[in-house]
């Protein structure tokens, strides 16, 4: 395997690339945040992302998208990650786009899909409920009622759940607390009746919210699939998600990597350039050698997926874990190697570090892959 | 189909029908390989079957030319035949320097006089190649070596003492960096030259390691008559002749492809309770290093292929040597882990003569030999990250 990128996708990375350093750098996110910005990103930038094709990167051309798939998906989150872009991407254009393209009927499909691939429907997926991901530990339910469903529940760590124009909830529809399987996936109105959403602003000044499900009715249609197929869904949706994770942090990772090297270049102590000691030379070296063999992880990862491989979980696992491993190594040398500006809110570096560990957490630190590479691995 | 195509049906027949069973099983260390030369004793017929039918066929350097003894196969022809070979757990046929190094740099540096002297009898594994770089006062600091060939007229008088010469006692020719000039920098004044192990004058001592092994010599030289028509090059060329062949060797200590990975052998040592390793931090570890196995194993096939595509890996190389040969620390000491006290029985059948153990010894060389994890450190931060400094 080359992981070479193809015409296409170079094309689309040069796009990226240029798009968010352009109008979505670190500037952006401190002026949200400062501003104590409502909507938490730029409703403006999302259009804008809308008309790149990127809010459809993963949905067919028969539903509005341009399908290009996960590699161009990776390769925009990786931008993003280098940015710190607040956008609702991940929220929107991966897990419910890969939701409804997984799991949706037709109808669901044509009414939503469009509308995604166009800018003009946030949405958001809620699927943790403690501080810890773990789906097989899912308490909320959705209970049969008449010809659709009562759901009770609490979620967290909803990506954008505070301004989603529709919520992807998962609830427990069979088996117990703890079992692996009996999951499903539910579409539901943020203003039905029991639905509380509070805003959490988080460490990374991006946007989650903490969910209250109190016996909210939904219809039959509500359903993402059916019941039994729920599982499935979930472990896809999952997978897009860890994916696109692991391509932003890779590209969170390696600037706050080359921030910290310009850095060591400039600083003068000791009347030398700092880069000159060894102990800090050595220091660089290694990260540079982990950040390269995490690229190597992402990018084969992202072509696992596309190939519908056999063993792409195990990989999307394994970049995961790699990559949470890998950008929180140098989000820690990088304040260290910064010295004191290193803790200061005038440096980016502080703020990439904030967006690794929030990044590193969502859908699995690096332990739960690890147990889940193990497990898959047979040991 | 398309050629590629052609040629992956044609060659998947031939190794189909030309590898032995028996070269069909994984080999568990370097004495189990074929390493040619004069004084090689096959292990068994199929070993020496398979190397002449490859050898025939130009597969034990499929790249080279065909005049050169190789199969003058492209890149992806190449890769295929690695693939098809892969896919049948056919061993390598021939382990050879001479295929790794001393042809590399003859095929960039030499004469097409040596290339056809010296090519097509490494690739049918008749003439044995060791390299002569280290010395005693010239380790991690190779430039500062000191052993001296003196110009004779028509042949090099050469003096010193070369260190770390892999395999020397079993060797036929030796590929040697000596210096021809002592007046400039000591990067200047070094020359590339081949001889024979068995010019008078040549004495290789094996030197017993910490894994009870003994692969590598001390080779003293003492007045060894050189002719000049065995000089690679001109004089004063061998540092760029060495540091070229050093990006192979780091290439190759890098590579970690052909081990079982390190979770089954540790399934087969220590068993499994309810499907896991019962020690859940053990399995986390073990967990790691499969990950960062496969990531680094990605790593090797993106740079090459980045390569392949027009740009060059470079001081690259140094850090996939760095990354490899510590990752194989890890995962040894991964398995000493696992093995507990049976991996550290070090003599008798039970342990197959303490195989474990000493290859576990033998791993914490590989951050050392071909340059120290620290030397390529400071190349990785000079060269590719361009900080400041020497």
């Amino acid at each position: 395997m080359g992981l070479l990128l193809n015409e296409d996708e170079v094309m689309m990375r040069d796009m990226a690339e240029g798009f968010f350093a352009d109008k979505a750098p670190t500037a952006q996110l401190r002026k949200l945040r400062d501003t104590k910005d409502e909507t938490g990103f730029d409703r403006g930038l999302w259009g804008e992302m809308a008309e790149m094709g990127f809010a459809g990167v993963l949905i067919d051309e028969d539903h509005g998208g341009n399908g290009m798939g996960y590699m161009a998906a990776g390769l925009i989150a990786e931008q993003i990650g280098k940015n710190l872009s607040a956008t609702p991407f991940l929220s929107t254009a991966v897990l419910a786009a890969t939701a409804l393209s997984k799991g949706g009927s037709e109808a669901q499909k044509s009414h939503w899909l469009p509308k995604i691939a166009d800018g003009s429907t946030i949405m958001a997926l809620a699927i943790d409920e403690g501080g810890k991901h773990n789906p097989r530990k899912t308490a909320a339910s959705a209970v049969k009622s008449g010809n659709g469903f009562k759901i009770s529940g609490s979620k967290a760590m909803v990506s954008d759940g505070h301004v989603a124009d529709q919520i992807i909830v998962v609830a427990r529809t069979s088996g117990e607390v703890g079992d692996p399987s009996g999951l499903s996936l539910f579409m539901v109105d943020p203003k039905a009746d029991g639905v509380t959403v509070e805003r959490t602003i988080m460490a990374d000044s991006r946007n989650s919210a903490r969910i209250e499900l109190n016996n909210v009715e939904v219809d039959g249609d509500a359903v993402l699939g059916d019941v039994e197929s729920g599982d499935a869904v979930v472990e896809a949706v999952l997978k897009a998600g860890r994916a696109a994770l692991s391509a932003e942090l890779l590209g969170s990772g390696q600037e706050a990597f080359d921030q910290t090297l310009t850095y060591l270049k400039e600083r003068k102590q000791f009347g030398t350039i700092i880069g000159e000691f060894q102990a800090l030379k050595h220091r660089a070296a290694h990260m540079y050698g982990e950040i390269e063999v995490a690229r190597s992880a992402v990018l084969a990862a992202l072509t696992a997926l596309d190939d519908d491989d056999a063993n792409a979980d195990l990989y999307v696992s394994m970049a995961k874990a790699k990559l949470g491993k890998t950008a929180k190594h140098i989000s820690v040398e990088g304040i260290q190697l910064h010295g004191g500006v290193g803790m200061t809110d005038e440096y980016d570096i502080g703020l990439f570090s904030k967006r690794i560990r929030v990044a590193q957490e969502m859908f699995g630190d690096a332990n739960f892959q690890l147990d889940k590479v193990a497990t898959t691995m047979k040991f | 189909m398309s050629d590629l195509e052609t040629f992956r049906a044609e060659t998947r027949a031939w190794l189909e029908a030309n590898c032995p069973a028996e070269m069909r099983t994984p080999m568990s260390g370097d004495d189990d390989a074929c390493w040619g030369g004069r004084n090689f004793v096959f292990q068994s017929e199929a070993q020496k079957l398979w190397l002449e039918r490859c050898a025939a066929k130009g597969f034990t350097a499929p790249a080279w030319e065909k005049k050169y003894g190789g199969a003058g196969l492209s890149r992806a022809q190449e890769q295929v035949l690695r693939k098809e070979m892969d896919r049948i757990n056919a061993r390598p046929p021939l382990s050879s320097f001479g295929v790794w190094m001393l042809g590399p740099a003859l095929l960039k540096f030499g004469s097409e006089e040596q290339k056809l002297k010296y090519l097509p009898p490494i690739t049918r594994g008749e003439v044995r190649w060791c390299q002569g770089y280290s010395e005693p006062g010239a380790g991690s600091d190779l430039a500062s070596l000191q052993t001296k060939a003196e110009d004779k007229g028509d042949h090099y008088l050469v003096n010193g003492q070369k260190v770390w010469t892999s395999y020397a006692d079993k060797a036929d020719w030796i590929f040697c960096l000596v210096r021809t000039d002592n007046t400039g920098s000591k990067h200047h004044g070094i020359s590339f030259l081949l001889f024979d192990m068995e010019t008078p004058g040549v004495e290789a001592k094996p030197i017993k390691l910490i894994s009870g092994k003994s692969p590598f010599c001390e080779t003293f030289l003492t007045d060894v008559k050189v002719p000049k028509r065995n000089l690679v090059n001109e004089e004063g060329q061998g540092w760029n002749i060495a540091k070229y062949l050093l990006t192979h060797e780091r290439e190759m200590i890098g590579e970690t492809g052909g081990v079982r990975p390190v979770s089954e052998m540790a399934a087969d040592i220590a068993g499994l309770e309810d499907g896991k390793l019962a020690d859940p931090i053990l399995r986390g570890d073990i967990a790691q290093a499969e990950v960062d196995d496969w990531a680094f194993k990605m790593t090797m096939g993106r740079m090459l292929s980045e390569a392949k595509a027009g740009a060059s890996l470079g001081a690259k190389s140094s850090m996939l040597k760095y990354y490899g040969t510590e990752l194989n620390k890890r995962r040894y000491e991964l398995l000493m882990d696992v093995a507990g006290g049976d991996g550290l029985e070090w003599e008798g059948e039970r342990s197959n003569d303490g195989r474990l153990a000493k290859s576990w010894m033998r791993t914490k060389g590989n951050s050392i030999e071909g340059g120290t994890s620290e030397v390529m450190l400071n190349i990785v931060a000079k060269r590719v990250l361009e900080m400041p400094g020497a």
